[in-house]
C-alpha cells in the first residue's frame, strides 16, 4: 500500500523524490519488526532470516554457532548478536559480506574465516556501501578481519580481532581499508594479523583508540591516504612497527609507539610524507623511533624518544622538518643521517645526552648540541661498522668529533637544547 | 763438595764471569770477596741455578747441575736484599718456606729466638724495619740445617748485636760441619771467621787458598792489605 | 715438565693471603661493588644494567689485570729470588704466581659484581644467561690480560719499558685494534666484509667478548645485516666452539711463551 503511494506521488522534480525517500525511511523504521534467529525460533539460520527481512528490520541473533557458508547482507538491516553468538567459516569461506547501505553488525564472534588469496576472504567484507557500523565483536582466528572497500562513512568500533598466523605470507590484515573516505575507526585492539589496520587510499579518516599489537608485519600501514588522522592508539611489539607513506596532511598525535625492535623494524616509518604533524607522541624502546626518507614540512614537536636504538634517521632527501621541544633520553644514537648537509630545523629539544651548562639560567643551554655523533654518522653510512658499537675507540672518536667536527653535518645542531625534559 | 770447572757468564757483552774454576771443599767456611761487579753474585746465584752458565761446569756433591731443581734442598741460601709478599705475617712467610720442603721434622728456629723475632711474628712484612727483614732472611737460610750455607752479604744491614749473634751461629753451624760461603764487598768483622778466601775480580779469580797463604804471598800484614796489593796489581 | 701440584697449591695459597689484603686489591673490589651498585640503583633496567656492566668489565678488568700484573712480577724480583733458592721448579712458580694473582682478581671482580645485585633483586628474568656470560668474559679478560702481563715482565727487565708496553698492548687491544677495523671497513665497504669482520674480531679477546655480550642482547637487532651474519656464527655449535678456543688460545699462548722465558732468564 505504501509502495502504492509512492507512485502515485511519482513525480519528476528530483527534490520531492528525495523528500519522499526521507519520508519512506522514516515510515519504514517506524514499523521495523524485530525478527529473532536461533534454535528456540522460528528462523534457525541467519541466512534465513535475512531473506524474510526487508530495509530497516532487525534481525536478532541468539547464543549458539551459526556456520552457514558466506552471509551476504543486501538490505539495510541491523544484525545483532545477543551473548556473543559464534559466526563460523568453518576455515573455507569468507563470513559475511555486507553490499547493502545503513547496515549494522553487532555483538558476534566471527570465527575462522578461510584462507583465500584471490579473494582475500574476511570475516566481514564491505564493498561500494555507506554508513555501515561495525561494533563490538570478537573476530577469532580469521584471515582478514573487517574488510572495506569502496566504502564511506562507516564507523568501526569496539571490535577485538585476534589472529595466530605465524608466517606473513598466510596471513591477512586486521582492519583494511581500500579506497575509502570519511571513515572512523576506533577502540579496536587488533593482535596477530599481518598488518593490523591498513589503509590505502583513503580519505578524510580517522584512527583513534585503537590497540594494535604483536601483528606480524605493521601495526599500522598506510599509504596514499592525505587528509586522515590517526590518534590515541597504541602500536606495541608490531613485526616492523608502524609504516606512513606516500601521504601528504596527515596528523600524527598523542600515539604510543612501543617495543617495535627488530633488524627491520620502525616505530614509524615515514616515506614520502608531506605538510604533516607529529606531536605528543611516546616512542620508546623502538630500534628505530622514526625513519624519515623523503619527507618534507613536517613539524615533529613535544614528542617523547625514550630509550631506542635510534630516536630519528633522518635521510639526505628530507627538508625542512621541523623537530622542537621533543624529548630524547637514553636512546643508543639520537639522531643519525647519511647526509652531510642538513636542511631541517632542530630547536628546543631537550637531549639527555647534552652536558653543557646554562649560566643565567634561563632553562637553555648556553652551548648548542650536535645530536648526530660520529659513529651514528659513519654506521648509518657503512652499516657493518656497527660491530663496534659500545668499543671504547667509539667513545674516543665521537669525542674527538664533538671537539673538532669535521664528518658529521655542520647545520644539524639545536642551538637552543633545554637543560630539563619538557612537561 | 763443589766443584766449578771453566765457568763463564756472559751478559751481552759483558764478561761477568771468566772462566772460573774452583774447589769448595765439605766442613770449610769460604770468604767470597771482591769489589762491586766483580761476578760475586753472579758465582753465587750460578751455584744457585738462578743464573745459567754460558759455559762450564758446577758440580755439587758429584751432581752436576743441569737446571735440575731439587739438588737445592741442600743449600740454605741468605740473599743480600730480602722482601718478601708484604701482607704476610712473618709467622705466614716461615710457614710457607717451611711447607715447601716435605719431609723435614725438625726446624733450627735457634736464631728466631736469639734474634727475638717472636714478637714481631703477627706483624706484615711491609711493616718491618730493613733489619728486622735481614734477620728473617738470616733465620730462612739456616731453618732447614742444610748441609751448604750461602750468605750475600749477610752482616748488611744487621746492628752490631745481630751481627755477632749470626757470626757465632755460623761457627756453630760450621763446626757441625757445614760448608760455609759468604760473600762481601767490603771487608767485614766475618773475615776472622773464614779459613779459605776466594779474591774475584773483573770476572776472574785473583787468588784462592786460605787466608795466610794470600798475607804472606803478598808479604803484608793482613787481608786488607794483602787485597789491596792484588788490587793495585801486584 | 710435571709440576709438583702440591707445592704449586702451597704457592697459590700463600699468594691469595697475601693479594687478599693488599690496598689495590680492595679498591678494585670497592671499585666493581660501586659502580654495579650505582648502575642497578639507577635504571632497574636489567639489559642496561648488563651493557653498562660489560662496559666496564671490558675496559676495567683488562686494564688493570695487565698493569698489576706487571707490577707484580717486578715488584716481587726479590721474592721470586728466593723462592728460587728453595729447591721448587721455576714452571711450579710461575704458575703459582699466576694463579696466585688471577684467582684474588676473579674473586673480587664477581664479588663486586654478585653482591649488587642479590641484593637490590633486580629482575633479571631472561638476562640471566647474559650475566652469566658477562662473567666468564670477566674472568676471560682477567686470565688473559694477565698471562700477557707476565708474559712481557718476563721478557723485559726494564719495568718502565715493560709497564709502558702493557699499557701499549692494552691500548692496542681496546682502542687501536677498532680503529684498525673501522678503517678496513670504511675502505673495502663495496664487498662483504662480514665473514672477514667475524675472522678479525677473533683474533682481539676484547672485541670477541662485546661482541658474544651485544649479539644476546637486543641492541644486536641496530646491526642489521651483518648483526644477523654474526648471530647465525655466533650461535652455532662451531661458532661457540671457535670462540671459545680463540680466548683459550689467548690466554695459554702468552702464558706458556712467559714460562718459557721465566724458565730460561737469569735473576
Amino acid at each position: 500500500m505504501l509502495q502504492k503511494s509512492i507512485r502515485f506521488f511519482d513525480v519528476t522534480s528530483r527534490w520531492i523524490k528525495f523528500f519522499l525517500i526521507a519520508i519512506v525511511c522514516f515510515l519504514n523504521s517506524s514499523e521495523a519488526k524485530t525478527i529473532r534467529v536461533g534454535a528456540n525460533y522460528k528462523f534457525q539460520t541467519i541466512q534465513s532470516a535475512l531473506s524474510f527481512a526487508v530495509n530497516g528490520d532487525s534481525i536478532l541473533v541468539s547464543k549458539g554457532l551459526y556456520s552457514e557458508g558466506t552471509i551476504i547482507i543486501d538490505k539495510s538491516i541491523a544484525l545483532i548478536g545477543e551473548s556473543l553468538p559464534v559466526i563460523s567459516g568453518d576455515n573455507k569461506y569468507e563470513i559475511m559480506k555486507i553490499v547493502s547501505d545503513n547496515v549494522i553488525v553487532r555483538g558476534f564472534e566471527f570465527r575462522d574465516a578461510g584462507i583465500n588469496f584471490i579473494y582475500e576472504n574476511s570475516a566481514i567484507k564491505l564493498d561500494g556501501v555507506a554508513n555501515c557500523r561495525i561494533e563490538k565483536n570478537v573476530f577469532f582466528n580469521n584471515f582478514f578481519g573487517i574488510y572495506l572497500s569502496r566504502s564511506v562513512s562507516c564507523t568501526i568500533t569496539d571490535n577485538e580481532i585476534t589472529a595466530f598466523q605465524t608466517k606473513e605470507t598466510y596471513s591477512g590484515n586486521g582492519i583494511h581499508l581500500w579506497q575509502c573516505g570519511d571513515m572512523i575507526i576506533k577502540r579496536n585492539k587488533i593482535k596477530g594479523h599481518r598488518d593490523g589496520i591498513y589503509f590505502e587510499f583513503v580519505k578524510r579518516s580517522s584512527i583513534k583508540d585503537n590497540l594494535s599489537e604483536n601483528n606480524l608485519r605493521y601495526g599500522l600501514h598506510f599509504m596514499f591516504s592525505d587528509s586522515c588522522s590517526y590518534a590515541h592508539n597504541y602500536f606495541t611489539n608490531n613485526g616492523a612497527g608502524v609504516a606512513v607513506m606516500f601521504t601528504k596532511n596527515v596528523d600524527m598525535h598523542s600515539n604510543h609507539f612501543k617495543n617495535n625492535w627488530g633488524g627491520s623494524a620502525y616505530g614509524l616509518l615515514l616515506k614520502d610524507i608531506s605538510d604533516s604533524r607529529i606531536y605528543n607522541n611516546i616512542f620508546s624502546k623502538n630500534s628505530c623511533a622514526i625513519y624519515l626518507e623523503g619527507c618534507n614540512r613536517i613539524s615533529t614537536e613535544r614528542n617523547d624518544f625514550i630509550e631506542n636504538g635510534w630516536a630519528l634517521r633522518l635521510m639526505a632527501n628530507s627538508m625542512d622538518n621541523v623537530f622542537t621541544k621533543n624529548n630524547f633520553a637514553g636512546n643508543t644514537f639520537d639522531v643519525t643521517t647519511n647526509s652531510t648537509r642538513n636542511y631541517n630545523l632542530f630547536e628546543s629539544n631537550y637531549w639527555s645526552e647534552y652536558k653543557g651548562y646554562d649560566l643565567n639560567k634561563d632553562g637553555i643551554g648556553d652551548v648548542p648540541y650536535r645530536p648526530v655523533k660520529l659513529f651514528s654518522f659513519i654506521s648509518e653510512k657503512i652499516r657493518p661498522s656497527l660491530i663496534l658499537i659500545r668499543s671504547l675507540f667509539v667513545d674516543i672518536i665521537n669525542l674527538a668529533e664533538n671537539i673538532f667536527p669535521t664528518l658529521t653535518p655542520e647545520g644539524l645542531i639545536d642551538r637552543k637544547p633545554m637543560m630539563k625534559k619538557i612537561q | 763438595m763443589i766443584e766449578i770447572r771453566d765457568l763463564s757468564k756472559k751478559f751481552g757483552s759483558i764478561d761477568a764471569l771468566n772462566n772460573i774454576s774452583l774447589n769448595i771443599r765439605k766442613g770449610t767456611i769460604t770468604y767470597l770477596v771482591g769489589p762491586n761487579a766483580s761476578g760475586k753474585s753472579t758465582l753465587i746465584k750460578s751455584i744457585l741455578g738462578l743464573v745459567k752458565p754460558t759455559s762450564g761446569l758446577i758440580t755439587i756433591d758429584k751432581e752436576v747441575l743441569n737446571g735440575n731443581y731439587l739438588y737445592r734442598a741442600k743449600i740454605g741460601y741468605m740473599p743480600q736484599v730480602a722482601n718478601f709478599p708484604e701482607n704476610l705475617t712473618v709467622k705466614e712467610i716461615l710457614n710457607m718456606i717451611k711447607s715447601l720442603r716435605d719431609g723435614i721434622i725438625t726446624y733450627d728456629e735457634e736464631l728466631i729466638s736469639q734474634f727475638k723475632l717472636e714478637k714481631e711474628f703477627d706483624k706484615r712484612l711491609k711493616n718491618l724495619s730493613g733489619g728486622t727483614k735481614q734477620k728473617v732472611n738470616a733465620v730462612i737460610a739456616f731453618l732447614f740445617c742444610s748441609e751448604i750455607l750461602i750468605l750475600d752479604e749477610p752482616t748488611a744491614g744487621l746492628d752490631p748485636v745481630s751481627s755477632s749473634i749470626l757470626k757465632d751461629k755460623i761457627i756453630g753451624e760450621n763446626k757441625k760441619g757445614k760448608t760455609v760461603i759468604f760473600t762481601s764487598h767490603i771487608l767485614s768483622e766475618l773475615e776472622e771467621l773464614a779459613e779459605d778466601v776466594i779474591f774475584l775480580l773483573e770476572g776472574e779469580i785473583r787468588f784462592t787458598g786460605t787466608i795466610n797463604n794470600l798475607i804472606s804471598s803478598t808479604n803484608k800484614h793482613n787481608l786488607e792489605r794483602a787485597i789491596a796489593s792484588i788490587m793495585n796489581g801486584n | 715438565m710435571a709440576i709438583n701440584v702440591n707445592i704449586l697449591a702451597k704457592i697459590i695459597r700463600y699468594q691469595i693471603h697475601d693479594i687478599s689484603r693488599s690496598f689495590w686489591l680492595f679498591i678494585y673490589t670497592l671499585f666493581f661493588l660501586l659502580a654495579s651498585y650505582g648502575l642497578i640503583t639507577f635504571s632497574s633496567d636489567a639489559p642496561k644494567v648488563l651493557i653498562s656492566l660489560m662496559n666496564i668489565t671490558l675496559i676495567i678488568i683488562p686494564l688493570v689485570s695487565i698493569i698489576f700484573g706487571t707490577i707484580y712480577l717486578y715488584n716481587n724480583k726479590d721474592y721470586i729470588i728466593l723462592m728460587l733458592s728453595q729447591p721448587i721448579k721455576r714452571s711450579t712458580l710461575y704458575f703459582g704466581l699466576y694463579l696466585g694473582l688471577v684467582i684474588p682478581l676473579i674473586l673480587s671482580f664477581l664479588i663486586g659484581i654478585i653482591i649488587p645485585i642479590v641484593f637490590s633483586k633486580i629482575d633479571l628474568g631472561e638476562h640471566f644467561d647474559v650475566l652469566i656470560f658477562l662473567f666468564i668474559a670477566g674472568i676471560f679478560q682477567t686470565v688473559i690480560f694477565v698471562s700477557i702481563a707476565f708474559w712481557i715482565s718476563s721478557v723485559y727487565e726494564n719495568r718502565m719499558l715493560g709497564l709502558g708496553l702493557s699499557i701499549f698492548s692494552w691500548l692496542s687491544f681496546s682502542v687501536l685494534y677498532d680503529g684498525f677495523l673501522l678503517i678496513m671497513i670504511h675502505y673495502f665497504q663495496d664487498y662483504p666484509l662480514e665473514k672477514i669482520l667475524i675472522g678479525f674480531s677473533l683474533f682481539n679477546p676484547i672485541d670477541l667478548a662485546r661482541i658474544l655480550l651485544i649479539l644476546k642482547l637486543d641492541i644486536a637487532a641496530l646491526m642489521g645485516y651483518t648483526g644477523a651474519v654474526f648471530q647465525k656464527f655466533f650461535n652455532t655449535n662451531l661458532g661457540i666452539i671457535i670462540s671459545i678456543l680463540s680466548l683459550i688460545i689467548w690466554t695459554v699462548v702468552p702464558l706458556i711463551l712467559g714460562k718459557r722465558r721465566f724458565a730460561k732468564k737469569d735473576f
